[in-house]
């Protein structure tokens, strides 16, 4: 290109303006701030974080959404979600997003927490929660590992993976077996809709995408609670590149918490 | 129109919040104070739609409450000593985030499971944070049925007015005691937003966020600050308390709740002995009455405070007396209630023939 056709087509740029609103085919959610993630490269609650705020985005109800950040690597959701929201103590979102739901009960409410937050300290708060079929969404991020405090393991961590706190790999045998919470859950009357999802790829982030607005839509239903988990990495803690983080979690996290539906409310005829 | 009731302090606060309008209560069962939970959950709904729910636990009622109040609603839970130990994580989050809510506490003997039976163990935790941090909670001590009824009510034009969170601290004795009451009226629950509730963030204004969290030191001092010049404001407006036959007393009893009123019948069989008796009571136990005790202690000679428990408002009398005076203890523990006659006899055994 010589100099001549650059000058052209810079001028075409100057007079034509070509970043209009029909020309996009991909902008920030208006239902995420300006605040730049704090989430290490490669990991998946960037990709959860846009979805959740495409869903918002979509429904258009960004004035009507109430959201709870646990205690957790996404302690700092509030930063990012463009709604109001409330921060939880560690384990307790589920309670406070019922309090939240019981007396707004017109609003959408959701919690957002991870798997020591959700499956270990909180356990109690999840499970009743879910048994009282309080009409909120629960997004439960599964990485196997505590995060935050620098890769302990957690209630998910695999048979044999390696943490801080079980550096030898988990020991069933005096560690315990990993939580299936969402398994669990799925058991109770006052869960409407259980899944598992990823957001690995494309294919996955939109099946996931497509569930978290179910789990919105479903606060209409007032027929009780949606609980969406995803399956995540933690390259940091798991110490492996991003790819590699990926690959391991398909290789090991799906055959254990293996992806799709574990209950869905049948349609009344 | 005014109605009289004989009512049990449990339920008379349970009305009371009817009464005052309360949105919702968050509670878990816990003797001696279940009769909340179960005349709320007989009456309030069909009433006023008042939320009503039994949590699965004291930690989860506590942040309900931080979830329904953090939404501009007025919310309460109550519990008793042990239950209220597992709020305090809660409470100390609600304070930080400037949360209004009311907590009520109808204390029983402890440490550890200890007794049903009515205590004033739980000052400290009450009165000097019980959770994690810098705060404080403005605490109401009632000693009749017909306070823990205008309590209710105060309690919450107090925490809205401060954006903080109020604590009742009653007894056992208080809880389930019977006594004749003045209900107020029904008054409608209260439907404007407030402007920092999370209710929806609408086009026309900033989210808004409750939070504890900020990892800058600076920041987090900040809020420590702000919040240290709200206590004082609390404690520059706030002080209630109440003199019994304090102007010509030689002897000032001090004592809170149910024990004030003890400390009236020990007043007066002394003054039927010629000991110039008064009683002295702290009602807001935060903010204390300091300045008004070290005034007394201007003319008094001596001061007993009278509890039950081991000496706790003991130590805030002496900041009050601040060495003006001696101040002597008669306290009862682990669930036992003092007689008049024995801080009667702790007054001659302690003052006559040397003070008076």
């Amino acid at each position: 290109m010589n100099e001549k056709t650059m000058l052209q087509e810079e001028q075409i740029l100057a007079e034509e303006n070509i970043c209009i609103e029909e020309n996009l085919v991909y902008v920030k959610p208006k239902s995420l701030t300006d605040t730049v993630f704090h989430y290490c490269p490669g990991c998946g609650h960037g990709a959860a974080h846009r979805i959740i705020a495409e869903a918002i985005d979509e429904l258009g109800i960004q004035s009507e959404v109430v959201g709870v950040a646990p205690v957790g690597c996404s302690v700092f959701a509030y930063h990012y979600f463009n709604i109001d929201m409330q921060e939880a103590a560690h384990g307790r979102a589920s309670a406070v997003a019922t309090g939240i739901k019981r007396v707004l009960p017109e609003k959408y409410v959701f919690s957002y927490q991870g798997d020591g937050d959700l499956a270990a300290i909180g356990t109690a708060e999840t499970i009743h929660t879910c048994n009282r079929g309080e009409n909120i969404l629960i997004v439960f991020i599964n990485n196997g590992i505590y995060g935050m405090t620098g890769g302990q393991m957690a209630p998910t961590t695999l048979p044999g993976m390696k943490s801080t706190t079980s550096p030898f790999g988990r020991d069933v045998a005096s560690m315990g077996n990993p939580l299936k919470i969402t398994e669990l859950i799925a058991q109770l009357p006052g869960v409407i809709y259980a899944t598992r999802q990823a957001v690995n790829t494309p294919a996955n982030v939109r099946k996931a995408k497509k569930a978290i607005i179910k789990g919105f839509q479903n606060q209409k239903l007032n027929k009780g609670l949606s609980f969406v988990e995803i399956v995540s990495n933690c390259p940091s803690n798991w110490k492996m590149t991003p790819v590699q983080a990926n690959k391991w979690m398909e290789d090991n996290m799906f055959p254990f918490y293996p992806l799709g539906d574990l209950k869905v409310l049948k349609e009344e005829n | 129109m005014r109605e009289l009731k004989l009512m049990k302090g449990n339920e008379a606060m349970a009305e009371a919040a009817i009464r005052c309008g309360c949105d919702a209560y968050f509670g878990y069962p816990i003797t001696p104070q279940s009769e909340v939970l179960e005349y709320l959950s007989n009456e309030a709904h069909k009433r006023t739609g008042m939320v009503v729910l039994q949590a699965e636990s004291e930690v989860a009622a506590i942040n309900m409450i931080y979830g329904a109040a953090g939404a501009g609603k007025r919310a309460m839970t109550s519990s008793s000593s042990p239950g209220m130990s597992l709020m305090q994580e809660g409470i100390s989050y609600i304070a930080c985030a400037e949360i209004p809510c009311l907590l009520v506490n109808v204390m029983r003997g402890g440490p550890g499971l200890g007794t049903i039976q009515p205590s004033q163990g739980d000052y400290f935790q009450a009165v000097k944070g019980g959770g994690h941090g810098d705060y404080k909670l403005i605490v109401l001590a009632p000693s009749t049925v017909q306070e823990m009824v205008d309590f209710v009510k105060l309690s919450f034009e107090l925490a809205f007015k401060w954006r903080n969170p109020v604590m009742i601290l009653s007894d056992g004795a208080l809880g389930q005691m019977m006594e004749k009451v003045e209900l107020f009226e029904q008054q409608e629950r209260i439907k404007t937003i407030e402007s920092w509730a999370t209710v929806g963030k609408p086009e026309t204004r900033e989210r808004n966020v409750h939070t504890s969290l900020h990892m800058d030191p600076e920041k987090m001092e900040e809020i420590n600050i702000h919040l240290q010049a709200k206590y004082k404001a609390i404690e520059d407006e706030e002080l209630r308390f109440e003199k019994i036959n304090c102007d010509d007393a030689d002897i000032i009893l001090t004592g809170f709740g149910l024990v004030a009123r003890i400390c009236q019948k020990a007043a007066s069989l002394a003054r039927e002995r010629g000991i110039k008796v008064g009683v002295f009571r702290p009602i807001t136990l935060f903010p204390f009455p300091y300045a008004e005790l070290n005034k007394l202690a201007d003319h008094a000679k001596g001061f007993l405070d009278v509890e039950m428990n081991a000496g706790q408002m003991l130590e805030d009398v002496k900041l009050g007396v601040n060495g003006k005076a001696r101040v002597e203890f008669y306290g009862r523990m682990g669930g036992v209630i003092p007689s008049p006659e024995e801080i009667l006899a702790k007054i001659e055994e302690k003052f006559v023939g040397e003070l008076v």
